[in-house]
């Protein structure tokens, strides 16, 4: 039988988890590992709250190990680096996304594609290479391999960063994979939550002109005036999806309830192609015809390489972009994962971890 | 009152049309227009039975227009020119496939892609400018636009080259489209008829490694031994499928029949992409992460451009690719369709119009 979390390794750490299916997180005392010669140990700040840990938290996909400490959106200021760790020292501002451990082998972490490695180790809820299961951010200290740890430029703000290292990196990748990042194109996104409103700014910072495909009107006026997306279109509103026909060079999709394509592939021009970044637990139907009658193209994409994941962050910095944000102290966490599961945010909740997560004594 | 179709056009013609959806085929008095400035006339000889003239004879896809005359892999000689036609000329060998007209304006039709062209008028059941209907291949003549005929290479022969100009374009436009064309790499032909047989020979002209995936093991042997695929998949055997998962960096899916995208999926590479060539009338299931997961993805493809039509009966006749067929005369077509319905065929019936008794 394994050792307790707080025995497992030798530095006292502190989190929420959720114990079981009912997914309500509570306080968690468990550990985390040494320094290892090339790991980066940092003092998480923020902490991001991502779609996917309300699924696994109450284990939707039925991965989940429990006692399980979501999060992976994770930034915060270094405290040590191992010997043989170049890239960082002690006072620099870091984040950790999605993923912390790879084969280093395979042919995609030879193309710095580690998220799509078979033996990718995730941030949360994973075996690390040592047996142990991984706990992700929403606690007070992370200890991670510097591969896979992220720079966060100095006058950046940490808070509105966070989400970037899923979210961002998750719209970001398919914009620059697919090629609809040419300035002059015309890409819609479906969907404006969490990963919506990030894809939108990047695209906009591309030179991309941007139309929002959303079953809300009501998020009209935000999209355009608050966003920055150059129009609105409601995906039920049959008129409105008949005029914009064949007018998109590309749509990045991030519902990730089960919805109908055929109708956003109308919305393509020829050639045009339907990026999937969320994903339904259902398969989705495809109209062969739609695709060949204007060689049309449905990919997926999962997330980035750290490669692109660094640059990505660069970017973004640069461009001045951030999440739309709204802060939370740790207690409130399972009333921002019910709120989220409503949709009720906008557009991502982070947790303040340094001010309030603390162990009480 | 409209005209009959005997008495539209001036030169008389004749062929074998459906008339309702039982699809069954007889012989049929109708007329060709003049031969316009730009057209070119030409005496069929050959004309390849598609898959989708099967489709359309008995309005499976709800679309046709009786009576039909299907064939659109139509292999014949110049009989006659228009004024302006300088790229042909009387006795030529030339073919006409799946379009006969284009508005030339749009933008696809700028790039040499007039098939994604949203007015293009097809070689069968489409409306063309004058307002009659176009007719197909299953008959004597045909009057088309020259820049809608294709010069059929010397060295191809008629017959088994006819099938090219519909089964061998459609395989060969993703190909190049998608990419699959790197040496070394490896390709998947799904389903194993008039389209597939044709993917595995240009696979194999493109150098890639290819392997047939089929739910039928008896065509193992000659998949390997007659086309020269490197190996065969049996997709109803799911130890041989899990064992062939992550290997292949493309897929032609060639299957008409309504069918899972699933399996397939999971046999491509990460950034492996699927493409669908055939036209089933439901939609196809595609479970998501199978794309998310491992950025793959599924496009579509809908034969193929002029000038690229050109290149690929240049490109066969170089390598020496063409059609494996059974000839039929045009009296035994019910017959031929039937077999095609079931699969009955290795790989094209190809009519011979030339030796055949339409009346």
């Amino acid at each position: 039988m394994g050792q307790a979390p707080e025995q497992e390794h030798p530095k006292n750490a502190f989190g929420w988890a959720a114990k079981d299916t009912s997914g309500v997180l509570s306080p968690f005392h468990f550990s985390r590992r040494a320094t290892g010669e090339k790991d980066v140990t940092f003092k998480v700040t923020h902490c991001g709250i991502c779609h996917s840990d309300l699924h696994m938290i109450k284990n939707e996909w039925g991965n989940t190990i429990y006692p399980i400490v979501p999060g992976h959106e994770i930034v915060g200021v270094v405290t040590e680096v191992g010997s043989k760790v170049s890239k960082f020292k002690v006072g620099d501002k870091v984040g950790v996304g999605c993923m912390v451990g790879s084969c280093h082998s395979c042919d995609s972490c030879a193309i710095d594609l580690e998220n799509y490695c078979p033996k990718v180790i995730m941030t949360y809820a994973n075996k690390y290479h040592d047996g142990t299961i991984t706990y992700g951010g929403y606690s007070d200290i992370m200890v991670a391999d510097e591969h896979f740890v992220v720079r966060i430029p100095e006058g950046t703000p940490l808070d509105a960063t966070a989400p970037l290292l899923c979210a961002g990196i998750t719209v970001y990748s398919p914009l620059r994979f697919y090629g609809l990042d040419k300035p002059g194109m015309h890409v819609g996104v479906v969907g404006l939550g969490g990963l919506g409103h990030v894809a939108v700014k990047f695209a906009k910072a591309m030179g991309v002109k941007v139309t929002v495909i959303s079953t809300s009107p009501s998020k009209k006026s935000e999209a355009i005036e608050r966003l920055g997306a150059d129009s609105f279109l409601v995906s039920r509103d049959q008129d409105e999806m008949q005029a914009a026909m064949g007018t998109m060079d590309g749509i990045i999709d991030t519902v990730s309830a089960v919805h109908p394509l055929m109708p956003l592939i109308g919305l393509l021009k020829s050639q045009g192609k339907l990026v999937l970044v969320g994903a339904p637990e259902k398969p989705l139907e495809l109209p062969a015809f739609s695709l060949l009658m204007g060689r049309k193209i449905v990919g997926g994409s999962m997330i980035g390489g750290m490669k692109e994941t660094q640059e990505m962050i660069d970017f973004a910095a640069k461009h001045n972009i951030r999440a739309d944000i709204e802060v939370i102290p740790a207690d409130y966490v399972n009333t921002a994962l019910e709120r989220l599961a409503k949709a009720d945010v906008r557009y991502r909740f982070v947790i303040d971890v340094a001010n309030t997560m603390k162990s009480t004594p | 009152m409209a005209k009959s179709p005997e008495t539209e056009h001036p030169q008389k013609a004749i062929g074998w049309a459906a008339r309702d959806n039982t699809g069954t085929f007889s012989p049929f008095h109708f007329s060709r227009r003049e031969t316009g400035a730009d057209d070119v006339t030409i005496k069929i000889l050959f004309c390849g039975i598609c898959h989708s003239d099967l489709h359309c004879a008995r309005n499976e896809w709800g679309v046709t227009n009786y009576p039909i005359v299907p064939g659109h892999e139509i292999v014949g000689t110049v009989t006659k020119v228009g004024n302006n036609v300088s790229k042909f000329k009387e006795g030529d060998k030339v073919g006409v496939g799946v379009l006969v007209a284009s508005c030339q304006k749009c933008e696809s039709c700028q790039q040499g892609l007039e098939n994604y062209c949203p007015n293009m008028i097809l070689t069968y059941n489409s409306i063309d400018r004058d307002g009659t209907k176009t007719y197909g291949g299953y008959s004597d003549l045909i009057v088309v636009d020259q820049h809608y005929v294709l010069r059929f290479p010397d060295n191809m022969p008629l017959d088994a080259g006819a099938p090219l100009l519909c089964a061998g374009i459609t395989v060969y436009s993703p190909m190049k489209y998608y990419g699959m064309t790197e040496p070394g790499k490896h390709l998947g032909v799904a389903g194993l008829g008039g389209l597939g047989h044709v993917a595995v020979k240009i696979g194999k002209a493109f150098g890639l490694k290819v392997t047939v995936i089929s739910t039928s093991p008896k065509k193992e042997s000659e998949a390997i031994s007659k086309l020269g695929a490197d190996a065969f998949l049996v997709s109803s055997d799911p130890a041989k499928v899990k064992a062939a998962m992550g290997t292949m960096d493309y897929i032609i899916d060639t299957v008409s029949a309504v069918h899972s995208l699933a399996p397939l999926l999971g046999l491509l590479k990460v950034n492996g992409k699927l493409v669908t060539v055939g036209l089933p009338e439901k939609p196809l299931e595609v479970p998501i992460f199978a794309l998310v997961g491992a950025r793959r993805l599924v496009g579509g493809s809908n034969v193929g451009g002029m000038k690229e039509t050109q290149e690929m009966l240049d490109f066969c006749a170089k390598h020496n690719i063409a059609a494996d067929i059974e000839l039929v005369r045009m009296d035994q077509i019910n017959t031929a369709m039937e077999r095609l319905a079931k699969s009955d065929v290795k790989y094209r019936f190809v009519i011979d119009v030339g030796n055949s008794k339409l009346q």
